[in-house]
Order: C-alpha cells, then sequence, then structure tokens
C-alpha cells in the first residue's frame, strides 16, 4: 500500500540496473528478505520538504516510522564468512564501445532485466526507445576481462551467460544472434552441450574483440545501425557487422572496498583485491585467519554452482566448529620465553592476529595460543629474541634464507627465480660481498 | 603572465599561418605568453622517424637540448602543431626508455656541442596546456562575442590524445577536451564520434584513394552530423580536408563544401578579433561568410534563449528506456 501511494519516482539503478523505476519507499527487489519496505531518505519528499507522509496515512498496521536510525550492531562471534560477492565492471571505461553514448549498446545487467518477464519491459526484448524488437542482436564477450588495459583475468561467467543472452534473444525474437568471443570457455557439467545447442541454433560465433562500435555508417546497408569493427582471427580479415543492438558482457571486479575489507578481517588479498584463500586447491573457503572464511565472489570470479557449493561448505565448516567442543589447531606456534622477555611491548602491536597481550603483573608478554597463526611476525621482532616459532629455529630460517641465496661458481644466484627480478643485481652483490 | 618556452614547426610557418596569427589573438586574453625557441629545426614530421631512427631521433633532440638550454625556470616546451608535438615528446620518452638510444643520440649532439637528458623539459601540445593550466573559467572570461549557434565538429586527429605517455588526457578513444574548449566559447557542438580518426596523412601524395576515402569520411559525416564548419588541432589534418576536398569531391562526385578552421581561430574570434586578423578565410574552402554570418546571428540566439523559459528538453517517449547515467568525469559542464 506504502509503495502505492507514494507519490516520488525514483530511477532504480540498483536492481533495476537504471532502466526502472520504483518509489522512495520500496521494497529492494521482490524476493528480499526482509520483505520489508525502506525509505530512500535522499529522495523522500518529506525529507525533503517536511511534508508528504502519504505512506504513513495509507498505512493500515502503522509501521511508518519516519524518526528510524541507522543502527550498528555489535555482536560477539567465533566465526566469520564473508560472502560479500563482486562488483560489475563499469562498461563505461571502454569508450570505443560508446556504452551511454550509444543509446542501443546494453550491458549485461541490463539485459538481464530487459529479458525478465517482471522487469521494466515485461521480459520483452527492445531497443533503447522502449518499442522495437532488435532484428540483430550483437554479444560481445570479455568486456573488461582479459583485458591488459583493465583487468587481465578471466571473467569465469561471461561466455556462458552471453550464450543465455543468445538463447534469450532466440526466444523471444526473430533477430539474428552474432557472439564476439576471443575463447570460449565452456568447462563445465552441460556446458559445452548448450554451447552447441546455441551453434545448433543459428547463433553466428566470430573469433575477435571488437576494435570499436560506431553509428558512423560507411554503406547504405549500415545506416541507423550500430557497426561492430572486428578483426576476424579465424579469417584473418577486418570485418564489420551492422546489427541494431550490442550486449557488452561486462566482466567481474573485486568490490570497490575489497582491500578495505581484507584489512578489517585480518585476511590477505591479491593486487586485483580478490581475497586469498589458505589453500587455492585444499581448502578454498578458510583463510588464513582462524575463523574467517570465504564463500563466492569474493575470492574470485566464479559461477552460480561454485558459488553455492562455497557458501554451504563454508556454512558446514562453520556449524561442524560450533558443535565441537574442543578445537584442532595448527601445530606451529610462537612462544615467549618470559624470562628473557624486557616486557618492551613491541610484539603486541606487530601481531596481525591481536594473539599477544601484556601481563602488567610479571612485567611480559605472553601469547594466547588459541588465535596465534604461528606468522613469525614477532619471532623476527623480538629485539630480545625472546620468542621463539615451534618447529622452526632461528638457525634454521636462517640457513634457509642462505641456501635460497647461494650464489654459484659463476657469481650468479643458484635460485634467481626466488626473488624479484629488479633485485637480482642488488641481492647478488650483497651476496658476494 | 605565465612564459612557455614555444617550438613552432614549419607548418606554422606556411599552410598553418592562420594557426599562427590567431595563436597571436589568444594570448594576452588568456595571460600567456610565448618564446619561440632559438635556431629550432625540422621535427621529423611523420616520415623521418620510420626511415632511420638514430638520425630522425637526433634531429628532433637538438631542439629539446635548444629548448632545455634557453629554460629560465621550468617552463615546458610548448608545440602547437601535433606531430611537432607527438615527435618532440616521443624523442624524450624513447630516449628515457632506451639508454642505447640515448647514447648514440647524445652522441650526434655531441659534434655539434649539444647534450640533452631525457626528462628534462616536459612537452607539451597547446590544447592542453590552455584546458590545464590556463583553464575553462578564463577561457569563458575572455569571450566578447560568443559564438551562439554556431555548430561546429570537433576533430582531433590522431596524433594528439594517442599514445598519450604522460596521462594527460583521461579519454583516448572519445576525448571531450575539444568540445568543452569549443562550448565554453559558445559554440554549438556536435557529436562528432570520428573525432580521433586518421585524416589520410601522407595517403594523400602516395596513394590519394585511400587518402582521399578517408577525408570524405570525415567531411560526409561532419555535413550529416550537421556541423558548418570542423575545427582542428592539426595543421596536417587542417591541410588534407581543406586542400583536398576539392579532389574528393571530383573523385566520389560530391558536392561538399566543408571549411575546416584551427581552434584558436575561434577562440581569436569570440574574443573579439576580426575573423581576417585570426586567419580566417586563408582556407579554401572558405570559412569567413559562415563564421561572419553566425557572428551577426549569434547575439540575437543568445537573446532568444536567455528569454525563452529554461529549455525544455523534448520529453521522451513515455515508453522508452532511460540512457545509462555518465559519471562526472565524462558529463560535461
Amino acid at each position: 500500500m506504502c509503495q502505492e501511494k507514494c507519490p516520488k519516482k525514483v530511477l532504480d539503478e540498483v536492481f533495476e540496473a537504471g532502466l526502472g523505476y520504483r518509489k522512495a519507499i520500496y521494497t529492494p527487489f521482490d524476493q528480499a528478505v526482509p520483505r520489508t519496505p525502506v525509505i530512500d531518505r535522499a529522495n523522500c519528499t518529506y525529507y525533503e520538504k517536511g511534508t508528504c507522509k502519504a505512506c504513513e496515512k495509507f498505512c493500515e498496521t502503522n509501521a511508518i516510522d519516519f524518526n528510524q536510525e541507522d543502527k550498528i550492531l555489535t555482536l560477539q562471534v567465533g566465526n566469520i564468512i564473508l560472502a560479500t560477492g563482486y562488483d560489475l565492471f563499469d562498461a563505461r571505461k571502454m569508450q570505443q564501445y560508446g556504452y551511454g553514448r550509444l543509446p542501443n549498446v546494453f550491458t549485461s545487467l541490463e539485459f538481464e532485466r530487459l529479458s525478465n518477464s517482471a522487469g521494466p519491459t515485461n521480459g520483452h526484448i527492445v531497443l533503447r526507445d522502449g518499442v522495437t524488437e532488435p532484428r540483430s542482436v550483437a554479444i560481445v564477450h570479455c568486456v573488461g576481462s582479459r583485458d591488459k588495459n583493465h583487468n587481465s583475468y578471466c571473467s569465469a561467467i561471461c561466455c556462458m551467460q552471453s550464450l543465455k543472452f543468445a538463447h534469450l534473444v532466440k526466444e523471444h525474437t526473430e533477430a539474428t544472434i552474432y557472439e564476439f568471443y576471443i575463447d570460449m570457455r565452456t568447462a563445465g557439467k552441460g556446458y559445452d552441450e548448450f554451447y552447441q545447442r546455441i551453434m545448433e541454433e543459428g547463433g553466428i560465433f566470430v573469433r575477435g574483440k571488437p576494435a570499436e562500435i560506431t553509428d558512423v555508417a560507411r554503406t547504405p546497408e549500415e545506416e541507423g545501425k550500430l557497426i561492430l569493427q572486428v578483426e576476424d582471427t579465424l579469417v584473418g580479415q577486418q570485418r564489420r557487422f551492422p546489427v541494431d543492438m550490442v550486449i557488452l558482457s561486462s566482466g567481474l571486479e573485486p568490490r570497490a572496498d575489497a582491500k578495505e575489507l581484507a584489512v578489517r578481517f585480518g585476511i590477505s588479498c591479491s593486487f586485483d583485491g580478490w581475497a586469498i584463500e589458505k589453500h587455492p586447491k585444499l581448502d578454498p573457503i578458510a583463510t588464513m585467519t582462524e575463523g574467517v572464511y570465504v564463500a563466492g565472489c569474493v575470492s574470485g570470479p566464479k559461477d552460480i554452482p561454485a558459488s553455492v557449493a562455497q557458501g554451504a561448505a563454508a556454512a558446514a565448516r562453520v556449524l561442524g566448529r560450533i558443535q565441537q567442543k574442543q578445537m584442532n589447531l595448527e601445530p606451529i606456534k610462537a612462544t615467549v620465553h618470559a624470562e628473557h622477555c624486557s616486557g618492551c611491548r613491541i610484539c603486541n602491536t606487530m601481531c596481525p592476529y591481536n594473539a599477544i597481550s601484556f601481563d602488567d603483573v610479571n612485567g611480559v608478554s605472553s601469547i594466547n595460543a588459541a588465535m596465534c597463526q604461528g606468522c613469525g611476525t614477532c619471532v623476527a621482532a623480538c629485539p630480545a629474541g625472546a620468542i621463539s616459532g615451534s618447529g622452526f629455529s632461528d638457525e634454521q630460517v636462517l640457513a634457509q634464507i642462505e641456501g635460497l641465496l647461494r650464489v654459484g661458481a659463476d657469481g650468479l644466484a643458484l635460485r634467481r627465480s626466488a626473488y624479484p627480478e629488479t633485485h637480482h643485481d642488488e641481492i647478488e652483490e650483497a651476496v658476494r660481498a | 603572465m605565465t612564459n612557455y618556452l614555444y617550438y613552432p614547426g614549419c607548418s606554422m610557418e606556411g599552410s598553418g599561418r592562420s594557426y599562427r596569427e590567431s595563436l597571436e589573438g589568444i594570448c594576452e586574453p588568456l595571460g600567456i605568453t610565448f618564446e619561440e625557441i632559438d635556431d629550432w629545426n625540422c621535427c621529423g614530421a611523420t616520415e623521418y622517424v620510420s626511415l632511420s631512427t638514430t638520425p630522425a631521433y637526433a634531429m628532433i633532440a637538438r631542439n629539446l637540448a635548444i629548448a632545455a638550454g634557453e629554460r629560465k625556470g621550468t617552463e615546458p616546451l610548448v608545440a602547437a602543431c601535433s606531430a611537432c608535438y607527438l615527435n618532440l615528446a616521443k624523442t624524450d620518452h624513447y630516449m628515457g626508455q632506451q639508454p642505447a638510444l640515448n647514447a648514440r643520440v647524445n652522441d650526434a649532439l655531441g659534434a655539434g656541442g649539444l647534450h640533452y637528458d631525457p626528462g628534462t623539459i616536459k612537452v607539451r601540445h597547446l590544447l592542453e596546456v590552455i584546458l590545464n593550466d590556463v583553464g575553462l573559467d578564463r577561457v569563458k572570461a575572455a569571450v566578447k562575442k560568443p559564438l551562439t549557434g554556431l555548430k561546429v565538429a570537433p576533430y582531433l586527429g590522431c596524433m594528439v590524445p594517442r599514445p598519450d605517455v604522460d596521462g594527460a588526457y583521461t579519454n583516448h578513444e572519445q576525448p571531450n577536451d575539444l568540445d568543452r574548449l569549443l562550448r565554453a566559447l559558445g559554440a554549438d557542438v556536435v557529436d562528432y564520434p570520428l573525432k580521433t580518426e586518421c585524416c589520410g596523412g601522407h595517403m594523400t601524395q602516395v596513394a590519394p584513394k585511400v587518402g582521399l576515402e578517408l577525408i570524405r569520411r570525415l567531411v560526409a559525416e561532419a555535413e550529416r552530423r550537421e556541423a558548418v564548419m570542423m575545427v582542428t588541432v592539426c595543421p596536417m589534418c587542417q591541410i588534407n580536408i581543406d586542400a583536398y576536398q576539392g579532389e574528393m569531391n571530383a573523385m566520389f562526385h560530391t558536392h561538399y563544401k566543408m571549411p575546416i578552421v584551427f581552434f584558436t581561430q575561434l577562440m581569436a574570434v569570440a574574443f573579439g578579433l576580426e575573423p581576417g586578423k585570426a586567419g580566417v578565410g586563408r582556407e579554401y574552402t572558405n570559412a569567413k561568410k559562415t563564421l561572419v554570418a553566425a557572428l551577426k546571428a549569434a547575439p540575437e540566439l543568445a537573446l532568444a534563449a536567455a528569454g525563452a523559459a529554461p529549455a525544455h528538453k523534448p520529453r521522451p517517449d513515455k515508453r522508452a528506456l532511460p540512457m545509462p547515467r555518465m559519471t562526472d568525469s565524462e558529463v560535461e559542464e
């Protein structure tokens, strides 16, 4: 009722991908949990001008409370699962594809809304004018992925997503479909069969990444169309494809604040911003920090089945831990030898896991063995050499470093790959000296 | 007054005379001065570097060495011609990147008692200096005769926003730098997606069919987008589109008459200079008539625009889907 009566219409740039509208009081989307409407303060007339309250007047259960404030909840928990997902690559960054300038260039997310029967066009696949059905559609793969200028990794989901789009376009319209790809990556159960099905349905696959999408026609046939200029790498020729509609299959990116998230939860992330797992193959849902787990795209691009599997695995892992009376911990820990500790507290602030506390009574630092991850930072930092790591004596570590930096008869390091190329000369000189 | 070192290059003396004349006309209103470097030589244009690298780079570096020697402070070296800008910037960049080239070039320079350390002097293009140092506010403040209603197609050519080794331009495919500048003069800038396409370069000499086709595309698109004039930053683009338009028309049996002027010419005219004094009229496809007519109509158009109720954009069809919102840097003021 409140959403029906609210007089303020707002462009929904989140769920409707900028193609549809919502009210200033709205439920984020139909399947939202909890399914309670929220008020968008920035756009609500009441917050702007102090009058309106239409929603309040019509609410039968008196549920509208204009004085509600954001609340920050502090919870004590033993385990955390990070499932913060991804951001979509902003296709505006690739100006050569004209997104935002050429009306009939759409992003994958926009197309999802277009093809959804509950979406802004009730599932009619139409051009930006809202009425015309396209007679030809081009789907561009790898927009912002596998691209040195943007993200060099493969976003994993776009090939299958693009094939799905082709299928939907075929189902809803009579359009000819072109897929522009670098490589088709359809590994997965039933995936390649789907690819073959789209080919049988008549999808045209062009191997090449479009250089440009333009509305500048060179021939009368191109008039009024969007033209994709592409090097067809199978034919070895430059080709031009005039189409009515283009869908950009944008890649996946880490959330904009992914690095801040990593710092806050004491986990590490790659240079791109994807969270790093404890072990990429053998423990892909745990992190190096005990009790912090990752599921889904926070640790890298992945499709729905993989995300669901990770989510379930992480939940099961946490449930198992909650029900345990005892915990198995890694055996590698650091210990403070109290008789050598001067009580300088340097190690207290160095510990990335907050496992070291200061014992005021005895004037020494002590390590909480349940929290210690055995990283060795405090061992190296202690000026008195009062902390040792179990299984790693200083002599062992130093011997390993020496082995790594060993120089052969030719004066060159034997294991050059062990350290960055930029430092080869420097390190070799230091070792020789 | 901010002073810059200035490398004119050959075209400013010849085919691009109107560029030089108009540049002189905009310095004072913008509060900048240019000091021509002494005894400069050819920049190698587009040919020499592809024939023989060391002599070409040595020849270009001679200009850099002279400029570095004449510098009083940290002022950069400004070139108005895109080819000169690119060659000077490229030489500085490659000398810094390739120690072997640096040694060979400096060996050659040494014969003339000169030396140049890459990175000493910053090479910049006039357009970028006006946008980033002078700023659009100052440009707007200097406008006395706004070019209201003058429909122009902004055309940069290939050598200004790319390769952009210093990252001075944010956008290399569809840069809006020249658009913003022309808009500040009051002009009506049309969306011209071919702004960084090739003007044909020296194809007009070696393969006229190719060169003339490239020119045809540019001119045809400007006309299709209802521009009455093209505006460029590059003497090479200007001469190609201007001087070869007749030949192009003959080849394709077309009748295009699209004048092309330098952006500084429109700036000078908007700042109050007589079109003739800004070099307008030197083109083969004369721009004077169009420009004078536009100047005459401009005050009335401006008045009408000011008097009319705030312009309501034609209401889009209710069924139409909204366009994506652009981020702030892409939105033009």
